[in-house]
């Protein structure tokens, strides 16, 4: 409805250092935290993989899609399908399978669903999310409202991923290469095409790109890397429930990647962790006296989280990194600076 | 399955669609003519079953109970559209979909700090607990009659208002071309306020007859609204006509599919919206 | 001026579109030849936008064929226009405007690489280096004479500016046939006669359509004129043919004459 804007594509070094001190930190972090919250961070990172990928579609392209969590619980889910309750399985042909099974699926309702525009790919996207929901919840065959656990995480050859040292840092590896690798599909054809649909579908179109392939393409890459971070949250937590594919995961995401700020993949990363850290602040809130009665602040997260969110679309709708871009041009407009390159 | 059967299904069929139809037609004009996609629709269904609920229980009438929770319900719809919605009509989806996310959380919470968690029922007045009998051992219970009866009367009290009168004539003038209606004189922040009014006001008192059959329990809006955007992406946006027709087609289906195909009934309605989609990308009576 | 068959690079056959029961466009025909500005006049609302959309895939038509560079087109979606070799600037500008100059005129560019969306090499190459795409793109942004703009928001420069910009991204595509609406609109008469100056210099290698209200740029650089009235063909020839003609003369003088 509104014009489209330029994505913050291009990095400034500032950011580009905080990101590596940032990726230090994370490595040498287990060394001197607790193991608790090693554990967080893992679930930080794996979330930031998430995010990540909805960036690609939702930054990127402009496909807000209600129901990017379909992909990320669908390979949860594979993983607990393929292993034994005795014993683990090979990661080396899991993980493609179970990344395969969410690129499939998205293959699939991409092709239902990116036929459409605006409000009704909104709604469609929530729509076969919910299906794919209830096809498990519904079915005590696929583990029903109960879930499935996953007794064993995959073998992986000399990595022991059993070992939660070895998986926090398999993780922040997977995190890297996926960050690297959407930079690097970000400056490709295919990137520079998916911006270009972004800003002007028609335009696009009246210049000889097939978008239905290039959005189906965005969808389908998009749920394959969603699907990579769910089987690491299936691996770590060795439990998986419908709720990972729902309404309120993919709402989670959304929230990731608008808070972080969109279409640079470390937005995408900053919103996973700043928006999980809220959510333990907002439940971690003590129990203030009123009188004789209690009100126990940390019960109520949610209100706080829903005040947050609507403080957040009235006031950084471009999230942090929209907001720093903002102030950033501000303060370029006063000094006079002229034609600078954002884009 | 024999005629007796046949016929109570259809007329539960019928009578969830209608249901279906009351908050689909909000979601649809309200989307058609400012442009603004609500997932916090669901809210103020959860919202009049709520109020049935506990003003039947204070007042010791539900009919009293549904007067009462609509004009709150009506109040409250008003007061949030002046409040946030109105400042969101030019805004992009995504900013929507995220102001009515945050909504849906503070509804929630809201609703559990006023009315609680747990599971209530609401009471069929005695007026309207009776059954008709239909065969030897089978009846059909009046109340969901009058449910559908409600809802056929505020579908043609809706109809009427849009198609005969100055307002509904405002209303459509301002959903095809909003600067010309605001260029003759016509009040279009009112025409939306009324209109976001008759949205909440439909999805509440939906929520409201519906509380003695469904009872009254957290997260009902959520599991209702799913089923309501199918219903408006199989109808096609904006138009209201096409709501009722697909609520009634999905009412039907769902409601055989149960009944036929146990197994994968939950997943017939999404299969009919693929079906839909293939054909036509914008719903079968696009605007 | 040749007539040869082939270099009919663009024909339309009996075109008609209806809204409704408003027929916008009604039994239109023309055709375009390479090296020839055939330009389509008529009063607003008589469906020469339509016609355009039309001819470019972006509307299908009601009724009626097209065919383009001996390619039956009809019903076929704008894409499939653009990579048979049609090209189409817009009337109301059509850019991407949060982009700079050479990124939106790169981009057009780019459609013209052969290589579908899920072809993985699309997905790890660096689009920048890409010296076909570049080449195409330089020769489009020089012709159009913007140069010097390259590296500067399309949302910042002026009017004119952004209408030579539409005409270099039309051009980056490398078509054949050039469907043009409007070029001229809103410009200052030396930007109008840089852009004459262009036009003319596009015409040898290309067939060209050109909607106009700027009767001078029309009459100096049309060699074939169709007038359009409400959705109508009602008069198509030679510029003095359609000078005289006394249905144009009915048409834009009114009764009194």
């Amino acid at each position: 409805m509104s014009t489209p804007q330029a994505n913050l594509e291009h990095l400034p070094g500032s950011a580009k250092l905080l990101l590596g001190l940032g990726v230090v930190a994370l490595a040498a972090f287990p060394w001197m935290g607790s193991d608790f919250y090693a554990q967080m961070l893992t679930r930080m990172m794996i979330l930031a993989i998430f995010a990540m990928s909805l960036d690609l579609l939702q930054g990127v392209t402009g496909l807000v899609s209600l129901g990017h969590a379909a992909y990320f619980g669908l390979a949860g889910y594979v993983l607990a399908f393929v292993t034994p309750a005795g014993e683990p399985v090979g990661l080396w042909w899991t993980l493609p399978l179970a990344v395969g099974a969410s690129a499939l699926a998205a293959l699939i309702i991409g092709f239902l669903v990116v036929r459409t525009h605006g409000i009704y790919f909104i709604m469609v996207t929530m729509a076969f999310a919910q299906m794919v929901f209830y096809l498990f919840f519904d079915n005590k065959a696929l583990g029903g409202s109960d879930g499935l656990y996953i007794n064993f995480r995959p073998t992986a050859g000399w990595l022991d991923l059993e070992n939660k040292l070895v998986f926090y840092y398999f993780t922040l590896a997977v995190l890297v290469a996926v960050y690297f690798g959407l930079r690097r599909v970000l400056w490709s054809p295919l990137g520079r095409a998916l911006t270009g649909i972004r800003v002007n579908e028609h335009r696009m179109r009246a210049m000889g790109y097939s978008t239905f392939g290039y959005k189906l393409t965005a969808f389908t890459l998009a749920g394959g890397l969603a699907g990579l971070a769910g089987y690491l949250w299936g691996a770590q937590s060795g439990f998986v429930n419908p709720e990972l594919m729902g309404f309120h995961m993919s709402a989670h995401a959304i929230m990731m990647v608008i808070l972080g700020g969109m279409g640079n993949f470390a937005g995408a990363i900053v919103g996973a962790f700043a928006f999980e850290y809220l959510l333990h602040l907002f439940k971690d809130l003590p129990t203030l006296s009123l009188g004789g009665s209690e009100l126990r602040l940390g019960k109520h997260w949610q209100l706080w989280m829903g005040l947050f969110i609507v403080a957040l679309v009235i006031l950084a709708p471009r999230g942090i990194l929209g907001l720093l871009q903002h102030l950033k041009a501000r303060n370029g407009a006063v000094q006079g600076g002229a034609d600078e390159h954002q884009a | 399955m024999d005629l007796a059967n046949f016929l109570i299904q259809t007329l539960n069929g019928v009578q969830y669609g209608l249901l279906l139809f009351m908050l689909a037609a909000g979601l649809t004009l309200i989307f058609g003519i400012m442009g603004v996609v609500n997932l916090a629709h669901g809210s103020f269904y959860m919202l009049g079953a709520y109020l049935a609920w506990s003003l039947s229980v204070q007042w010791g009438s539900l009919t009293l109970a549904i007067v009462g929770g609509l004009v709150l319900s009506v109040v409250f719809g008003l007061a949030l559209e002046w409040l946030l919605f109105r400042h969101f009509y030019h805004r992009d989806h995504l900013d929507q979909v995220l102001l009515t996310f945050g909504l849906i959380y503070i509804f929630e919470e809201l609703r559990s700090m006023v009315w609680g968690d747990d599971v209530h029922g609401v009471p069929i007045p005695d007026l309207l607990s009776a059954s008709i009998p239909l065969t030897e051992n089978l009846s059909y219970p009046v109340y969901r009659l009058f449910m559908s009866g409600v809802c056929v009367v505020l579908a043609l009290a809706l109809y009427g208002l849009i198609s005969r009168t100055r307002l509904g004539m405002k209303i459509r003038a301002g959903a095809f071309n909003r600067d010309m209606t605001e260029a003759l004189g016509i009040n279009i922040k009112r025409i939306h306020a009324i209109v976001f009014a008759m949205g909440v006001g439909l999805a509440a008192v939906a929520g409201m007859i519906a509380a003695p059959i469904s009872s009254v329990y957290p997260n009902m809006g959520s599991q209702v609204l799913i089923m309501c955007f199918v219903v408006v992406v199989i109808g096609g946006i904006g138009s209201v006509r096409g709501a009722l027709i697909s609520a009634l087609l999905v009412g039907l289906v769902d409601t055989f599919g149960k009944v036929l195909l146990p197994q994968v009934s939950g997943m017939l309605v999404y299969a009919l919206m693929a079906a839909v989609l293939l054909w036509k990308p914008e719903g079968l009576f696009k605007q | 001026m040749s007539t040869k068959p082939e270099s009919v690079l663009l024909s339309a056959r009996g075109l008609t579109r209806r809204f409704g029961g408003l027929a916008a466009v009604n039994q239109v025909s023309l055709d375009l030849w390479r090296d020839r500005i055939h330009a389509v006049i008529g009063p607003n609302g008589a469906g020469k936008s339509t016609l355009t959309n039309l001819l470019s895939g972006d509307l299908p038509p009601s009724e009626g064929e097209v065919t383009l560079l001996g390619h039956a087109m009809t019903g076929s979606p704008a894409e499939a226009y653009s990579r048979r070799g049609l090209g189409r600037s817009y009337q109301k500008t059509n850019i991407f405007l949060p982009f700079t100059v050479w990124d939106n005129v790169r981009l057009a560019a780019q459609s013209r690489e052969r290589h579908a969306p899920w072809n993985p090499l699309r997905w790890i190459q660096d689009a920048s280096k890409s010296i076909a795409v570049n080449d195409r793109a330089t020769r489009a942004i020089e012709l159009s004479g913007l140069k010097n703009r390259r590296n500067t928001i399309a949302g910042t420069i002026s009017h004119g500016e952004q209408r030579q910009l539409e005409i270099a991204m039309t051009l980056a595509t490398e078509p054949q046939v050039l469907l043009l609406d409007e070029p001229l609109a809103g410009m200052g008469v030396a930007e109008a006669e840089r852009m004459v100056d262009l036009l003319l210099r596009l015409k040898p290698h290309h067939a060209m359509m050109l909607v106009e209200h700027d009767m001078d740029a029309v009459f100096a650089l049309a060699d074939h004129l169709t007038v359009m009235v409400n959705g109508q063909v009602i008069a198509s020839g030679s510029p003095e043919a359609v000078r005289t003609d006394r249905n144009v003369q009915a048409a834009y003088l009114g009764d009194g004459h």
